[in-house]
């Protein structure tokens, strides 16, 4: 069942890659993403007995991250062959197969039990999503991957040396390879610590620039900003969930060690720095897109923020990475559309889009109302829980000015996005033959569906998966 | 002993590439230090298992042949054209390497090895490459030459990675090489893309996306 996971995206991109150009090709995309997900849900429904010498299973937490991005894809996938009968000049055997492999490497990141493996799954992630960057061939774009290619791979050069250090951690106290994530967990008392702290800093730097966290962001708007909405979303929403994870997988090994409280500290700093470093550059933001970007790493930061408070935020932040997903999703896909009939992603030129797109339009500013924190959606109900634990928990100073940022983004983005969407649409303005149809649609009011769903009530199940993923973060068996 | 002296060749190599201010040079280096990081993997075993040759022939065939190969025609595909000067000049750079190899001997003081690795240079060498990839990576305008600073950041991770040879998975070890190769080439395919849009691969051009 676990192979599956990571060999029904394989297969569906080799199928891509054999078939004729087309628009048939395209329709794979959304098949392969609902048998995916049926099968996340089959396996984390269903107990199985694990082989002590598997190198991939299923736990919680990558459970509950990997439902995430699958439901996440789904959205992207269903979202796809509307989108590419769009733009039939381009053909995009390419695109389809990177989609898929991203799928297939999320797979192994969120399954893998070693942290060498999960290493090399996030490795594989960047790579596979590097030619969907350059999606729209043009100079801005290979800027963008030139950037995002030289330095994520910097950044996973530094994961790998911190993965290292914690292996050598292991080797030093005691513990023989396979050093699987469980058993590293059950040791982590006997491991030297100046070796784990090493470590985990390198660690956080590294998936740290994957995530996009302040000061290691810089490749995030100029990536977000020249891609295609739907790479967008797969960014925002699918390669940082899973950096957020491995991120996790390592930090839990330091708070078996009784090194959480020297983590969290780093946890908290580094999202604090994120939300101000994203407030700062989303005021007068003059690029759509870039605006989104700088969200983006303002969300990052309220999962490092929400960790490193510890206790009953854990849990609010490991719900936040699904409320981010699908908000992200509603935003990056409306942008798409918005831009789309527009021509153009900067501000000046885009207004009053609600009357042109109805749906769309209104689509978005309902994202942007969720993504700002506002009930009823998902990301209130994580903001809140994170806020509510951290003033509760004793962290008045850092609970305020968490609270202070997100007042200050909320004003900053605001008055950029509301002048997108409200009055007139410019007549001197472009106007393409764009037209909202429900193959372009569908997808977002799903996806914000689901996110005022999830911020009303959150099934049984899914809260017992949560609770029990934030055990594991927090180092326990 | 003789490991010691292969260490300090690679972090001359480092020096050296600092300092050189040829593309097809400093390719030409990053290939030596890959050969070297072979031969210190068979050196640090004192009995040679077919495995240990094997890793230590795959390594050295890919850092010091097949990945200068591949880089080294990324390089005839461009234009000659001058070296566009760095951001930071090469005797800055000299002494900034050196400023980072104190820092580095400093760093590894605080990192306790195991019994049988003492006195050896693995930390330090292995910190010191890391920070002249860097180094590289940061003041140099050149695509190529960007990717030669990430391949020997790589190589001071890989260094490191060799204290646990002895007890690392083959399946991790053959998945972080196959990622390297695939890495850089497709970092050459983006440059020869850069080249064709640019008609020049100095990266101080690509400066359009700001806020």
């Amino acid at each position: 069942m676990i192979a599956a996971l990571i060999l029904l995206p394989l297969l569906a991109a080799l199928i891509v890659w054999f078939m004729k150009p087309g628009l048939r090709r395209a329709k794979v995309l959304p098949v392969a993403a609902v048998l995916h997900l049926a099968l996340v849900v089959i396996v984390l429904t269903r107990s199985f007995h694990l082989s002590p010498g598997a190198w991939f299973r299923l736990d919680p937490l990558g459970g509950w991250i990997l439902l995430v991005v699958s439901t996440l894809f789904t959205i992207c996938a269903s979202y796809a062959p509307a989108y590419l009968a769009l733009r039939q000049e381009r053909d995009f055997g390419i695109f389809g197969v990177c989609m898929l492999t991203f799928l297939a490497m999320a797979s192994v990141v969120a399954t893998s039990r070693h942290p060498g493996v999960l290493w090399v799954g996030m490795e594989a992630m960047t790579l596979t999503t590097t030619p969907l960057l350059y999606y729209n061939k043009n100079k801005r774009s290979l800027e963008a991957t030139w950037k995002y290619l030289l330095i994520c791979s910097v950044g996973m050069a530094l994961a790998l040396l911190g993965t290292f250090f914690v292996a050598y951690a292991a080797q030093l106290g005691g513990l023989h390879e396979p050093i699987y994530l469980d058993r590293l967990v059950d040791h982590a008392r006997a491991m030297p610590a100046p070796w784990l702290k090493a470590g985990f800093v390198l660690l956080l730097v590294g998936y740290g620039t994957k995530m996009g966290l302040a000061p290691m962001h810089t490749w995030k708007p100029d990536a977000y900003g020249e891609t295609p909405g739907i790479v967008g979303t797969i960014l925002a929403g699918g390669v940082t969930s899973m950096a957020f994870l491995s991120l996790m997988r390592m930090f839990s090994i330091l708070a078996a060690a009784g090194l959480g409280d020297f983590a969290r500290q780093l946890l908290v700093v580094m999202g604090l720095m994120s939300m101000a470093w994203a407030f700062v550059f989303m005021i007068r933001q003059g690029d759509l897109r870039r605006l989104l970007a700088y969200s983006s790493v303002e969300h990052m930061g309220i999962l490092a923020f929400g960790v490193g408070i510890g206790g009953k935020a854990t849990l609010f932040a490991l719900f936040h990475v699904a409320a981010n997903a699908l908000v992200k999703s509603v935003l990056f896909l409306g942008s798409g559309n918005i831009v789309r009939s527009f021509s153009s992603k900067n501000l000046a030129d885009v207004t009053g889009a609600i009357r042109r797109l109805p749906v769309s339009g209104w689509c978005f500013l309902l994202g942007f109302v969720a993504v700002v924190g506002s009930p009823p959606f998902a990301p209130f109900t994580s903001i809140f829980g994170i806020a509510s634990a951290a003033l509760g928990g004793g962290h008045i100073l850092t609970g305020t000015l968490f609270l202070g940022l997100l007042g200050g983004i909320f004003v900053a983005m605001g008055s950029v996005v509301l002048p997108v969407l409200q009055g007139n649409p410019n007549p001197n303005t472009v106007r393409t033959h764009y037209h909202d149809t429900a193959g372009l649609t569908a997808p977002l009011v799903g996806a914000l569906v689901l996110a005022l769903a999830l911020g009303l009530w959150l099934p049984g199940p899914l809260y017992s998966l949560l609770a029990k993923a934030a055990l594991l973060v927090e180092g326990h068996p | 002993m003789s490991i010691n002296l292969l260490l300090a060749a690679i972090m001359l190599i480092n020096f050296m590439l600092v300092a050189s201010s040829r593309v097809s040079k400093c390719i030409q280096l990053a290939a030596f230090q890959g050969g070297i990081l072979g031969l210190v993997l068979v050196l640090m075993h004192e009995r040679w298992t077919v495995l240990v040759l094997l890793m230590a022939m795959s390594t050295a065939a890919i850092k010091g042949i097949l990945i200068p190969y591949m880089l080294n025609r990324a390089q005839d595909r461009m234009k000659a054209q001058r070296e566009p000067e760095p951001y930071v000049g090469y005797t800055t750079s000299l002494v900034l390497a050196a400023v980072g190899t104190g820092l580095a001997f400093l760093l590894a003081r605080h990192l306790p090895l195991q019994a049988g690795n003492l006195g050896t240079l693995f930390v330090p060498a292995s910190i010191m490459a890391l920070f002249t990839g860097f180094l590289l990576l940061i003041t140099r305008k050149r695509a190529l030459l960007q990717v030669v600073g990430y391949l020997v950041l790589e190589n001071g991770v890989y260094l490191f990675s060799l204290l646990l040879v002895k007890e690392m998975p083959l399946l991790v070890e053959t998945g972080v090489l196959l990622d390297l190769v695939v890495g850089i080439a497709v970092m050459g395919i983006v440059i020869n893309h850069i080249q064709t849009a640019f008609d020049s691969q100095d990266t101080h051009r690509l400066a359009h996306l700001k806020d």
